[in-house]
């Protein structure tokens, strides 16, 4: 069975980001990129599903522009046999982006579709539901175990308060989330033979979609910075101040 | 911070930089966790290697048909780069000591030694480690003592080595003997094998750095060792020697830059936290300077260093170069590394803060490959003198 994998270039999780001088979002220039964690974990749970023998192909893709084929040689180093370059110069939004997936769902006939199920930059988690919705598929998301067995997949996932399994039928879609597995390295031998694996770009009207934005970002501002602390004398003042400076109380 | 990777790109491409992400990850999971705890037990586990080994670093400048990616200079610094993040020297030089002993048995080893040595350490089962210098001496390598006399298909070995690097935990050791007359005409390379009847190792050595790493002395008494080990021709080990070092010494380049690196790293941080007379003392001019030199100093040794390493790349045998570089980048490593511990002030002299080891493993760098005093003799001997 085809596995099909959008993965997404972001700001590398240890670099601080910066606010732009005008408010206009994060300042991007000279900024160490990667690919986003949650889509390296889903990146692995394809590959190991295809060490089990249970998936014959991965495909991995993603919306960006031309940098972004580092992330994709990356995936096909981690694993993935090819991998496509939706070639744009827009932010595209989840929305956009689930269009898209879906006209490469249509193209490609996945059995399953495993992303992230957020990306840490924007972080709005919608991207896989989106997709499920258009394509008409099922939706395991957030999972933290799955399992594919007789044109089924079984998935857990972690809800406030406990896990819940699900069983949907193929093709499906699942998110991952943290716990589901700890990706491997991109190892140097399979660097090098990723180099060689196809990567096809193609531009968003080769799939009769826009990523003209639907949503305008207003405003970016970074979080308040912290002031700094003070001492109390006694229990007493403290509860005080808790009750009437800090409100909590 | 990655100025590594953002200065001289043109030394490095797409592959080296996916393969610097990495190593990096490798030395977030895999040793940053532990290396406080290895540093003072004075040993990180050995399955270590085997682990470096999947991730494809040991095999990084190896053949191909022993299990490595093939040559590639700048793929080796950039593995040694993102391992020196670890910020343990001891543990780079002991989990690299394959980097010295394996490339003479590469390069000059028999058919059948190559077999059965490569494949093995560059897996990570195997140990390497290189076995040159002696009680007696160690920059003097033309008049080491260890004496190896045929007899039959053997030699038979007599004498002892010591500061050797990955001493004790090796599986195999490339041992410079005296086969011929004194001189470096009489010098050839050995490879012997731990557990060879004869060959014992001693205690593990105490070291003012470089904890993280076993360093031990190796006894030789009535030792005999096939004359199928001998790695290249017999008399001929002072030149194997002599080339091997070359690599080396640019290892030990990028283990100062390195050190430098991170001393002026932990450095920029702490000036922006530490407080003195009511002000961070990064706004002081004296503290500012101070790290503008040490950021300078680094950069222009790395870049030198670059520059050599593409050389040595494109076929060339800078001999002199090289000990330029070696030389430039210690006394830069030296410096920053003891500007840094000024900078901390006590907490630099104290074993939480990371420039205390950073200085203790910095010091070794202007000794081990090649002193300080011998590369000035390489250099002056390259220039006529």
């Amino acid at each position: 069975m085809k596995v099909l994998v959008p993965i997404k270039r972001v700001v590398d999780y240890n670099v601080k980001v910066r606010v732009k001088a005008d408010n206009s979002g994060v300042d991007l220039a000279n900024v160490k990129m990667a690919m986003n964690p949650f889509c390296e974990i889903a990146v692995e749970e394809a590959v190991r599903l295809k060490e089990k023998g249970v998936v014959t192909e991965i495909i991995a893709v993603t919306i960006g522009n031309k940098a972004a084929q580092e992330q994709l040689r990356t995936a096909m180093a981690l694993g993935a046999d090819r991998s496509i370059l939706v070639e744009t110069e827009e932010d595209a939004q989840p929305l956009a982006i689930a269009k898209a997936l879906k006209a490469l769902v249509d193209k490609e006939s996945p059995d399953l579709v495993i992303l992230g199920k957020q990306a840490i930059d924007g972080d709005n988690s919608q991207t896989g539901q989106m997709l499920a919705a258009l394509a008409g598929m099922p939706q395991g998301t957030f999972a933290s175990e799955v399992n594919v067995a007789d044109g089924k997949v079984k998935v857990t996932r972690e809800i406030d308060g406990g896990l819940q399994t699900v069983e949907l039928s193929l093709p499906a879609v699942v998110t991952t989330d943290l716990r589901l597995n700890e990706p491997r390295y991109a190892s140097l031998p399979n660097i090098m033979k990723a180099k060689k694996k196809p990567l096809e770009v193609i531009s968003a009207a080769d799939l009769g979609v826009s990523f003209a934005s639907s949503t305008k970002t207003l405003k970016v501002e970074p979080p308040a910075e912290r002031s700094a602390g003070i001492k109390v004398a006694s229990v007493a003042e403290l509860v005080e101040k808790l009750k009437n400076e800090a409100k909590v109380i | 911070m990655s100025a590594t990777s953002d200065l001289g790109k043109s030394y490095f491409n797409e592959t080296h930089e996916q393969m610097r992400q990495t190593v990096r990850k490798f030395v977030e999971r895999e040793i940053l966790p532990y290396v406080d705890e290895w540093e003072e037990a004075g040993e990180f586990p050995r399955e270590l290697y085997k682990k470096a080994a999947d991730a494809g670093i040991n095999g990084i400048g190896y053949p191909e048909e022993f299990g490595g990616t093939g040559p590639d200079v700048f793929m080796k610094i950039v593995a040694s780069e993102e391992l020196m993040r670890s910020t343990s020297g001891g543990l780079v030089a002991g989990l690299g000591s394959l980097d010295i002993g394996l490339p003479p048995v590469v390069k000059w080893g028999s058919d059948e030694l190559k077999q059965k040595v490569v494949p093995g350490v560059l897996s990570g089962e195997k140990i390497s480690a290189l076995a040159i210098t002696e009680p007696s001496g160690g920059s003097d390598v033309a008049n080491l003592k260890t004496r190896a006399v045929r007899d039959g298909d053997d030699y038979i070995v007599n004498g002892s080595k010591t500061f050797i690097t990955s001493g004790v935990r090796a599986d195999y050791y490339t041992v410079a003997v005296r086969t011929g007359d004194s001189g470096f005409g009489g010098v050839s390379l050995l490879l012997i094998e731990k557990g060879t009847p004869g060959f014992s190792v001693g205690r593990k050595l105490r070291k003012t750095g470089w904890w993280a790493s076993d360093t031990a002395e190796l006894f030789f008494e009535d030792c005999r060792v096939p004359a199928a080990n001998l790695i290249g021709p017999e008399n001929g080990g002072f030149f194997c020697i002599m080339t091997n070092f070359l690599m080396e010494r640019l290892m030990l380049c990028v283990m100062a830059n390195m050190t430098a690196q991170l001393a002026l790293e932990a450095c920029l941080d702490y000036v922006k936290e530490r407080e003195a007379f009511g002000r961070k003392i990064g706004q002081f001019q004296v503290t500012r300077h101070k790290l503008a030199e040490m950021a300078t100093q680094v950069d222009v040794s790395r870049e030198y260093t670059y520059r050599i390493a593409s050389r040595i790349e494109a076929g060339e045998n800078c001999i002199k170069e090289m000990s330029m570089a070696k030389n430039f980048a210690t006394s830069v490593s030296d410096r920053v590394t003891y500007d840094a511990v000024q900078i901390f002030g006590g907490m630099g002299y104290m074993r939480e803060s990371v420039v205390e080891r950073l200085s203790r493993d910095n010091r070794i760098l202007a000794i081990g490959g090649g002193t300080y005093e011998i590369m000035n003799e390489v250099i002056a001997k390259q220039l006529g003198l």
